[in-house]
């Protein structure tokens, strides 16, 4: 046998201890845990721990450990009774010290890592939803809307520079992707689009002429502005969905943009969609707006004539007509803080701050309006998608504007005053919703996928059986079949797993189902390395070669082949990976690292055991 | 533990022509089936709803449907899955999908709360499972993917073996992905097995892993080629397969062991994947050996196409 490289030996070792360090994490296991993080992203107080400690002590809840990991605090239990009854008691504590608002309180499963592990970048691997449960949405962000939007300003901002610099429209009006301005002479037409041209170069600019053959400017946005309305609205939404999220009190949730106009929500753990969806698709704000005392609205609404100033709408109970004057005292952009709470009593209510300016004009109507009502608006628009007779989807946005309850102006307020006449959940969905800010475009949801916890559970226990198996039945084979030689192959087959694991958790990819079946594919992929050495090795030795020439020779003329055949492998493991959804995803990544970690365990690892043990030996057969 | 102590020697080259025969009825009766009666293509694609339950006790599914009908969803499909007391209900995909406030009769998490009502989930103590809803829009993407990557891949692993290799091995390899690919969605289609994305997956994955088997070989008659020049190709190809053999089958059988404990003991959600690779591995041997070398020699490949400028590294290499 020819000498050994000892970099190969060395490169053996240190990639075993690493992949097994880096494994070793998944080994652990989790234990239930309570997560409490702050609603703002911001850092929590420096004396949180006592505060939680305090409530543990006080309701004499048992608990293993409480202390800040990652920037959020955990609360780390035995089981989970007592998981659910410290989240309670800390939730309760909250709300006593009026920080309910501030906390988000969730159950979580915290991996049961040491410290040490942890230190040093130790994790386990992350379970996909088809294994832990919860639910996927794919949201699609409706851009036509926000592009129109954008034109809506314009139609509005346009004419008004042109009336400042004196230029003479003779009428505006918007048609398709366009804004559409005729005037009265082409020499205006030339001065304004010198004007619009100077001020808002995003826009592109032609002439036409309408049907009259008066001479017309057209207003489009040009491409650049287009993509950069787009990225906005989807980025907005990113960060009003973001908000949403944390405030459900789900643990690790994920919300991603994919795509060009979509956007991906995770949220592990939650069953109850329906409330999920209600909260991440709505577009809720509230108005307050004087009412008109005036003005007659069962007339209006049965005439259809309404005050100029005023605009109509209906109560939500018992949809009576209610005339609003058209401006706003203080409208949901305004709003500061809401929180969910009770009035004296004891109804549910909305508490709700305004800023400044919103609080400088509540005062001055509420000091001039004693005695006189004034209205809550609720105003929310949901998208509904129809299809029409070819099957195609059409988008459109209802528009729901509700007086969610008209009240007496009890005295003068400013920027702090109370709603009443919601129900208490709406309180808090109201809260939380004007809190997290309005969607920039609304959202539509694509693609649902639930899990529940029982198949995440027997997905967890099939795979991990199928997996030890499967394992068992190829070492077992092998060892029969190649003996000694059989043995390598099981060794680098259990360093295969290792490895994957390791790596999995290095890059803490997510494991799913399809990903634990990439692992069993592997398994039995993985050895066809040692099958082409050994049988090159046996083929060898019948050829004439003594034991150790036919080994060398066995390892040298199998490379090549080993090589190509996993190439052909990783290229659809790749293009699976561009495909990308998923639970697939994670099979294209199992499947690859699978191939990488076992090219590397069947050459060397095999190699260098071969070495180590036949070095120095006087044969006359090979154990293949 | 040898079963064959030396190389058999099986006249493989000369069945090649009946082989090629069967293969292209066989594969004449799989595109038959896949285009009269297609795959049975799973919500993945098609877009739609998909609830399952669990219940305590072994379900009557007369009973699931007549509950179903009762609450309007007459257009439901009710089958049993993996186990008697698993249920699985399709739903067309819902007419319209709105976001926002409640009470939308025809959102997708809607119907499987309704769903649940329907079979009176509370009283019987029947779990929900699992809630899948594509959408249209999103179900043709997917399908169009799909298909892309499909051709993707086919694409990558001729150029990668005309590189390694060349044309004439790269069109064999391509005939013989080609071939494998029919048989298994031809399967699929037979036996109505579900076809979603991680059974594409799995189809993926098996192309990926049946060339192996032509690589191997065409590696093998690369080197047979080279050192012995006194053999016509048609007995070189023969020798490499025969030479080749036990090595194929020995990897088949373990890829099969694995798959076996998946199949069985992986669950439903992996099943349909097992299903395509098993067939594929099967149908990839006999692929490999007729196949990829038969349409090579049917190019009339020659010694002169196989002089790769690379074979002298193999001395530097472990």
């Amino acid at each position: 046998m020819r000498h050994y490289p000892l970099w190969k030996t060395l490169s053996l070792i240190v990639v075993t201890l690493i992949g097994a360090f880096y494994a070793l994490p998944n080994l652990y296991g989790e234990q239930p845990a309570v997560q409490i993080t702050t609603v703002s992203g911001d850092s929590l107080p420096s004396d949180f721990g006592d505060q939680v400690a305090r409530t543990l002590k006080q309701d004499q809840l048992p608990y293993d450990s409480s202390r800040l990991e990652n920037g959020q605090w955990l609360v780390r239990v035995d089981e989970t009774g007592t998981q659910l009854k410290i989240a309670d008691a800390l939730k309760r504590a909250f709300a006593a010290e009026n920080q309910a608002a501030r906390y988000t309180v969730a159950l979580n499963l915290a991996p049961r890592t040491p410290g040490w592990l942890r230190a040093l970048g130790g994790r386990p691997m992350a379970l996909g939803l088809d294994l832990r449960g919860g639910v996927h949405f794919l949201l699609q962000v409706d851009l036509d809307d926000a592009q129109r939007n954008a034109l809506k300003r314009y139609l509005n901002d346009v004419p008004t520079l042109l009336r400042k610099k004196d230029l003479h429209y003779r009428g505006r009006r918007l048609a398709g992707d366009q804004v559409l301005l005729s005037f009265g002479n082409p020499q205006t037409r030339a001065a304004a689009r010198a004007a619009i041209a100077g001020d808002y170069p995003e826009l592109a600019l032609s002439e036409a002429s309408d049907a009259d053959g008066a001479p017309q400017l057209s207003l489009k946005l040009s491409s650049t502005e287009i993509k950069r309305i787009d990225d906005n609205a989807v980025e907005q939404n990113l960060i009003t969905l973001r908000n949403r999220v944390n405030q459900l009190g789900v643990a690790e949730p994920l919300v991603q943009r994919q795509g060009t106009d979509r956007i991906v929500v995770e949220l592990p753990g939650v069953q109850d969609t329906t409330r999920v969806k209600e909260l991440l698709g709505a577009t809720a704000t509230l108005e307050y707006r004087a009412v008109d005392t005036d003005g007659n609205p069962q007339l209006a609404a049965s005439t259809g004539d309404v005050p100029p100033d005023d605009e109509l709408f209906y109560t939500r109970q018992g949809h009576q007509p209610v005339l609003l004057k058209r401006e706003a005292i203080a409208a949901g952009s305004e709003i500061v803080n809401v929180a969910p709470g009770f009035d004296q009593n004891g109804q549910p209510s909305v508490n709700v701050r305004l800023d400044a300016a919103a609080g400088q004009r509540m005062l001055h109507f509420t000091e001039r309006n004693v005695g006189k009502p004034m209205a809550v608006l609720y105003k929310e628009t949901q998208v509904v998608t129809n299809y029409n007779a070819r099957g195609e989807p059409i988008r459109e946005r209802k528009k729901i504007e509700d007086v969610i309850n008209v009240a007496t102006i009890q005295g003068v307020f400013g920027s702090q005053f109370q709603t009443t006449g919601v129900t208490n959940k709406e309180a808090h969905d109201l809260a939380l919703l004007l809190k997290s800010g309005a969607l920039a475009a609304p959202i539509d949801i694509v693609e649902e996928r639930t899990v529940g916890p029982s198949l995440g559970a027997d997905n967890i226990r099939q795979g991990t059986l199928a997996v030890i198996v499967a394992f068992g039945l190829v070492i077992g084979f092998m060892a029969l079949y190649y003996r000694v030689f059989g043995l390598f192959a099981d060794f680098a087959l259990l360093l295969n797993l290792v490895l994957i694991v390791g790596s999995l958790s290095i890059v803490h990819a997510t494991l799913t189902m399809p990903g634990i079946a990439g692992i069993v594919l592997t398994l039995g992929m993985a050895v066809d390395a040692n099958v082409l050495i050994n049988e090159r090795i046996r083929e060898e030795l019948r050829g004439g070669k003594t034991p150790l020439a036919a080994m060398d020779a066995g390892y040298e003329r199998a490379f090549l082949t080993i090589a190509d055949s996993n190439v052909t492998t990783l290229i659809a493991a790749i293009v699976l990976f561009a495909l990308g959804s998923g639970p697939v995803k994670g099979f294209a990544v199992t499947l690859s690292l699978g191939i990488l970690t076992s090219m590397f365990t069947a050459i060397v690892g095999t190699r260098t055991l071969a070495h180590y043990i036949f070095r120095g030996r006087k044969l006359k057969d090979l154990p293949v | 533990m040898r079963f064959l102590s030396r190389p058999p020697n099986i006249d493989w080259v000369g069945q090649r022509k009946r082989a090629l025969a069967l293969s292209i009825v066989v594969s004449l009766a799989c595109l038959t089936l896949l285009f009269t009666r297609g795959l049975n293509l799973g919500i993945d694609f098609t877009g739609g709803v998909l609830v399952e339950v669990s219940y305590p006790v072994p379900a009557q599914l007369d009973t699931v449907r007549q509950e179903l009908k009762a609450a309007g969803y007459e257009e439901a499909t009710v089958q049993f899955f993996g186990s008697a007391s698993d249920v699985l209900i399709r739903l067309p995909a819902p007419k319209s999908e709105a976001v926002g406030s409640a009470g939308e009769k025809q959102q997708s998490s809607a119907i499987s709360a309704r769903v649940l009502q329907a079979l009176g989930a509370r009283d019987k103590g029947i779990t929900l499972r699992r809630v899948d809803f594509v959408g249209p829009a999103v179900g043709a993407e997917l399908k169009q993917k799909g298909t892309l990557a499909l051709l993707a891949a086919f694409f990558g692993i001729f150029l990668y073996i005309m590189f390694r290799f060349e044309w004439k091995f790269s069109l064999g390899s391509i005939a013989a992905l080609t071939h494998d690919a029919i048989m298994t969605l031809g399967y699929l289609s037979l036996v109505r097995e579900e076809f979603d994305l991680t059974v594409l997956a799995g189809v993926l994955a098996m192309l990926g892993y049946s060339n192996n088997e032509s690589i191997v070989l065409f590696d093998r008659v690369r080197e047979n080629l080279l050192n012995l020049r006194k053999r016509s190709v048609e007995e070189i190809v023969n020798l490499s397969i025969n030479q080749t053999l036990m090595r194929s089958v020995v990897t088949h059988f373990t890829v099969l062991l694995v798959l076996l404990a998946l199949h069985y003991l992986g669950g439903k959600s992996v099943h349909g994947f097992s299903v395509a690779m098993m067939v594929g591995v099967i149908v990839a041997t006999y692929s490999s050996i007729y196949i990829s070398s038969g349409v090579a020699i049917l190019l009339h490949v020659k010694r002169e196409d196989l002089l790769p400028p690379k074979l002298e590294e193999i001395d530097h290499l472990p």
